[in-house]
C-alpha cells in the first residue's frame, strides 16, 4: 500500500477504510485481499466529477453490481431559507433565485406566486409581465434542459452532446444578459411584475434564437436518437415506474417517462398556461432514455410557448410590467448606465430635486418594504425538474416569518436508490444524471 | 381548534357604530347619512379577512412591539409601546364551498379546525389523528391525495403550547386538488408521528424538518440530520437560534451582519 499521509489506509469501527486518489486501483485490490468477498462500500463523491456538485453516493457493491445505493447530501447547504427570514419580501427574490442555479426564474416564479397570493393581488399583475414571466421561464426551461442533456452526455462519454448543449446554452443565457443584465442569479421576477421592461431589440433576438434552435435542435436528435451507444446506455437504465413515481412524490420528466403526463403548467395553470399552445410530453419506457427523449420534446414545445408569448409582446410595447399598486410595486427605475444597470438618473432626479413624496415613498419602499397580510400560500410551478413549490408564511410583517422550498430535485433524489440498485456502477451515474439533481436546489 | 389560552382574541368585535344618538345632532338627512358611515377602522378594506364569516375564532400567534417593529434604538417616535397581536387567518365555517366539504366530511373528527385562507384549505389534525388522517386522504376514492409534496416545518415562538408546526402539502392527480394538513406540538414534546409508512416520499422531508426544526417523527425509520452535520449543535430554522455573521469592515465604517441590523418587521 502507498504511504500517503493524507490517504492512508486507517482501521474503524466500520473495518478497513482506504482513500482512493486515483490511478491506485491495483493497490486498493491488493489491500482487500480476503475482505473483499464481504462488503465493500464504496463513497463517490462529494467532489466528483459525475455527481452533478456536491453529491455523496454511499454504494455498496458486489463487483461491479452495486447493492445498496444511499445518497449523502448537505454539502451545498447555505441556509437561504434562513436568510430570507432577514430581508424584505422583495429582497428574498435575491436569495431564492440563487437556490436551484440552472432555474433561477422558476424559483423566483414560485416564491412570487406565493406572495402575490397573500397579497391579493393575483389578479392584478400585468398581463405584459406575466408574459414576459412565461418567456422567461421558457427560455430557462430549454437551458436547464441543455445543460441535462450535456452533462449526462459527457458523463457517459458523449463529448460532443456535451459541447453544442453548452453552445446552445450559451445562446439561452446571452438573451438573460439582454433582458435581465444577468447570466444566472437574476431576481428580475419581482412581487408584483418583473423588474424592467424589454429592453430594444429584444424580441428580435429572441426570434432569431427561436429560428436558430429549430435548425440545432434536429443536431441532437441526429446524434442521439438512434445512436446505439447511446441508446445502449440509456435503455432500461434507472427503471421507476408510476407506482414508484407517485411512492416517491416525483414529478416532471420522471413521472411523465412512466406515461402519465401531468404537468402543473397544463392541470394547474399559473401566469396565463392555460392560454398558450403546447402538449405535455411523454414517454413510456419509464427508463433515462424516455426522460432524455421527453426533455428534447419539451424543448420543441417551449420554443412554441416563446414564439407565442414573443407575438403576444410585440403588440404590448410600452405597457405596465409592474403593478399599479404604489404600496408594494418597487419605485426605482432601473437603466443601463455607463457602469451597468443601476438607477435610472430620470428617477434620481425625480426624488432628489422634484418631489419630496417621491423620496419618501422611495425611502420607505426599499428600507422598510411592503408589509403583507398574515397567513400561508402554496403555490407549485413545473420546473424543468419537477414540482417546485414555495411554502411561504406571513406573520403580517415586511419580512417573511417563513420560507420553505420543496425543491423537486431533493424529493426525486430519494427515488436513487430504487433506480439504481442491483444495477451496475457505471449504471449510477446514467440514472442520477436522468433524474438531473441540481445540488444549489437539493441543499438550499 | 381548541383555545386555552388568554391570548386568543375573541372572535370578532361588535361592530361599534358611531355615536348614533338622535339628540345630539339637527335631524336633517345630511347629518343622517354621516352618521351611517362606517368608521374608518371597520371599512372592508381594512377589516381582517376572517370578519366576513360568522364566529370566527383567531389565535394569536405573536405579538408586534412598536410601529415599525425597530427593537434596540431610542424611541422618538413615542410609538415604542405599541403592542399588536400578530393574528393568523381564523377558522372557517361551513360549508366551505365546492368539494371542500366533500373533504372535510370524509376526515369528519379526525380534524380540529379547518382555515380557508386566499382560496387554499388548510386542515389543521391532532398529532393522534396524524397517521389515520393520512392514510385515509390517500386511500379513499373520494379524496385520493396521491402525492405528498413535502414537510415544512414552521416555528411560532410566541404559539404557547403549539409552538412548532409541520405543515404538509398534499395534492390529488386523480381530482386535481390540493390541500394542506398541519399539526401543532409544543417545544416541550415535539413529537410527531412519520407519514413514511403512508408517503415514503416524507423520507427526506421529514429528516429534514427534524434537522431544521428538531420536531421528532416517530417511526421514522432513520430520523438522522441530513442538511447539517451528523454532530451539529441545535436546529437552525428555529427562531431562537441566531442566523450568525460578523460585522464587515469597509473603508473604516462596520456593518452589522443582518440580523443585528436596524430593520422593519
Amino acid at each position: 500500500m502507498s504511504t500517503d499521509y493524507y490517504a492512508d489506509p486507517s482501521e474503524t469501527t466500520e473495518g478497513k477504510v482506504f482513500t482512493v486518489t486515483g490511478q491506485d486501483w491495483g493497490e486498493i485490490g491488493a489491500g482487500l485481499e480476503g475482505d473483499a468477498a464481504e462488503r465493500v462500500v464504496v463513497n463517490m463523491g462529494p467532489q466528483h466529477p459525475s455527481t452533478h456538485g456536491v453529491l455523496r453516493l454511499i454504494l455498496e457493491i458486489e463487483g461491479e453490481t452495486v447493492t445498496e445505493a444511499r445518497c449523502g447530501i448537505g454539502y451545498l447547504h447555505t441556509g437561504i431559507e434562513k436568510n430570507m427570514e432577514y430581508r424584505s419580501w422583495t429582497q428574498g427574490v435575491t436569495f431564492c433565485t440563487r437556490m436551484d442555479y440552472l432555474s433561477p426564474f422558476f424559483n423566483e416564479m414560485t416564491y412570487v406566486l406565493g406572495v402575490e397570493r397573500l397579497l391579493d393581488i393575483e389578479d392584478d399583475i400585468p398581463e405584459k409581465a406575466q408574459i414576459m414571466r412565461v418567456l422567461l421561464m421558457e427560455l430557462n426551461r430549454i437551458s436547464s434542459h441543455l445543460v441535462c442533456i450535456a452533462t449526462g452526455g459527457m458523463e457517459i462519454g458523449a463529448l460532443t452532446v456535451m459541447t453544442i448543449g453548452f453552445r446552445e446554452r450559451e445562446l439561452v443565457l446571452d438573451l438573460f444578459e439582454l433582458i435581465t443584465g444577468l447570466r444566472m442569479n437574476h431576481a428580475f421576477i419581482r412581487p408584483g411584475g418583473v423588474a424592467q421592461d424589454l429592453p430594444p431589440g429584444a424580441l428580435d433576438e429572441i426570434r432569431s434564437f427561436v429560428a436558430l434552435m429549430k435548425k440545432r435542435l434536429p443536431e441532437y436528435a441526429a446524434l442521439c436518437n438512434a445512436n446505439p451507444i447511446f441508446k445502449a446506455r440509456l435503455e432500461g437504465v434507472g427503471h421507476l415506474d408510476l407506482e414508484g413515481c407517485m411512492a416517491l412524490g416525483l414529478t416532471g420528466p420522471v413521472l411523465r417517462s412512466t406515461g402519465y403526463g401531468f404537468d402543473l403548467r397544463k392541470a394547474q395553470p399559473y401566469c396565463g398556461y392555460e392560454t398558450y399552445d403546447f402538449d405535455v410530453q411523454t414517454w413510456d419506457t419509464a427508463d433515462s432514455y424516455g426522460r432524455f427523449r421527453i426533455r428534447l420534446n419539451e424543448m420543441w414545445e417551449s420554443l412554441k410557448i416563446i414564439e407565442q408569448a414573443a407575438d403576444r409582446l410585440a403588440r404590448l410595447e410600452g405597457a405596465p410590467v409592474m403593478v399599479a399598486d404604489k404600496k408594494v410595486a418597487w419605485p426605482s427605475q432601473l437603466s443601463i448606465g455607463s457602469d451597468g444597470m443601476g438607477n435610472s438618473l430620470d428617477h434620481i432626479r425625480h426624488i432628489m430635486g422634484e418631489s419630496m413624496e417621491a423620496l419618501i415613498h422611495h425611502f420607505k419602499l426599499v428600507t422598510e418594504g411592503f408589509r403583507v397580510p398574515a397567513g400561508q400560500a402554496y403555490v407549485p410551478v413545473e420546473s424543468p425538474r419537477g414540482e417546485l413549490g414555495a411554502h411561504v408564511v406571513s406573520d403580517g410583517g415586511t419580512r417573511p416569518f417563513r420560507a420553505h422550498f420543496r425543491d423537486p430535485s431533493f424529493n426525486n433524489l430519494q427515488a436513487m436508490g430504487l433506480m439504481s440498485e442491483g444495477g451496475q456502477i457505471a449504471d449510477v451515474i446514467v440514472a442520477i444524471a436522468s433524474i438531473d439533481p441540481v445540488m444549489g436546489g437539493v441543499d438550499r | 381548534m381548541t383555545d386555552d389560552k388568554p391570548t386568543e382574541k375573541p372572535t370578532e368585535k361588535p361592530a361599534e357604530k358611531p355615536t348614533d344618538r338622535p339628540g345630539d345632532r339637527p335631524a336633517d338627512e345630511a347629518a343622517d347619512k354621516a352618521v351611517e358611515q362606517p368608521a374608518t377602522d371597520q371599512s372592508p378594506e381594512n377589516a381582517p379577512e376572517a370578519l366576513g364569516e360568522p364566529a370566527v375564532e383567531l389565535r394569536a400567534v405573536g405579538e408586534r412591539h412598536g410601529m415599525f417593529g425597530v427593537r434596540g434604538t431610542g424611541d422618538t417616535s413615542g410609538y415604542g409601546g405599541l403592542v399588536a397581536p400578530v393574528v393568523m387567518p381564523g377558522l372557517a365555517q361551513r360549508p366551505y364551498g365546492g368539494w371542500f366539504d366533500t373533504v372535510a366530511d370524509a376526515l369528519g373528527g379526525l380534524v380540529e379546525g379547518v382555515v380557508i385562507h386566499r382560496g387554499e384549505i388548510t386542515f389543521h389534525v391532532h398529532r393522534d389523528n396524524l397517521p389515520a388522517a393520512a392514510r385515509m386522504l390517500r386511500d379513499d376514492p373520494e379524496l385520493r391525495f396521491e402525492f405528498l409534496s413535502g414537510v415544512s416545518g414552521v416555528h411560532y415562538p410566541g404559539d404557547a403550547g403549539r409552538e412548532l408546526h409541520a405543515v404538509y402539502h398534499l395534492a390529488s392527480y386523480t381530482w386535481n386538488r390540493r390541500i394542506r394538513v398541519e399539526v401543532s406540538v409544543p417545544d416541550a414534546d415535539p413529537h410527531v408521528p412519520s407519514l413514511v409508512a403512508t408517503y415514503p416520499a416524507a423520507d427526506w422531508h421529514e429528516r429534514e424538518t427534524w434537522d431544521m426544526f428538531g420536531i421528532v417523527f416517530d417511526g421514522h425509520p432513520a430520523l438522522t440530520r441530513i442538511l447539517m452535520p451528523d454532530d451539529w449543535p441545535g436546529h437552525p430554522q428555529r427562531k431562537d437560534y441566531p442566523l450568525g455573521g460578523i460585522p464587515v469592515e469597509y473603508k473604516g465604517a462596520s456593518v452589522p451582519p443582518p440580523d443585528q441590523r436596524r430593520s422593519y418587521n
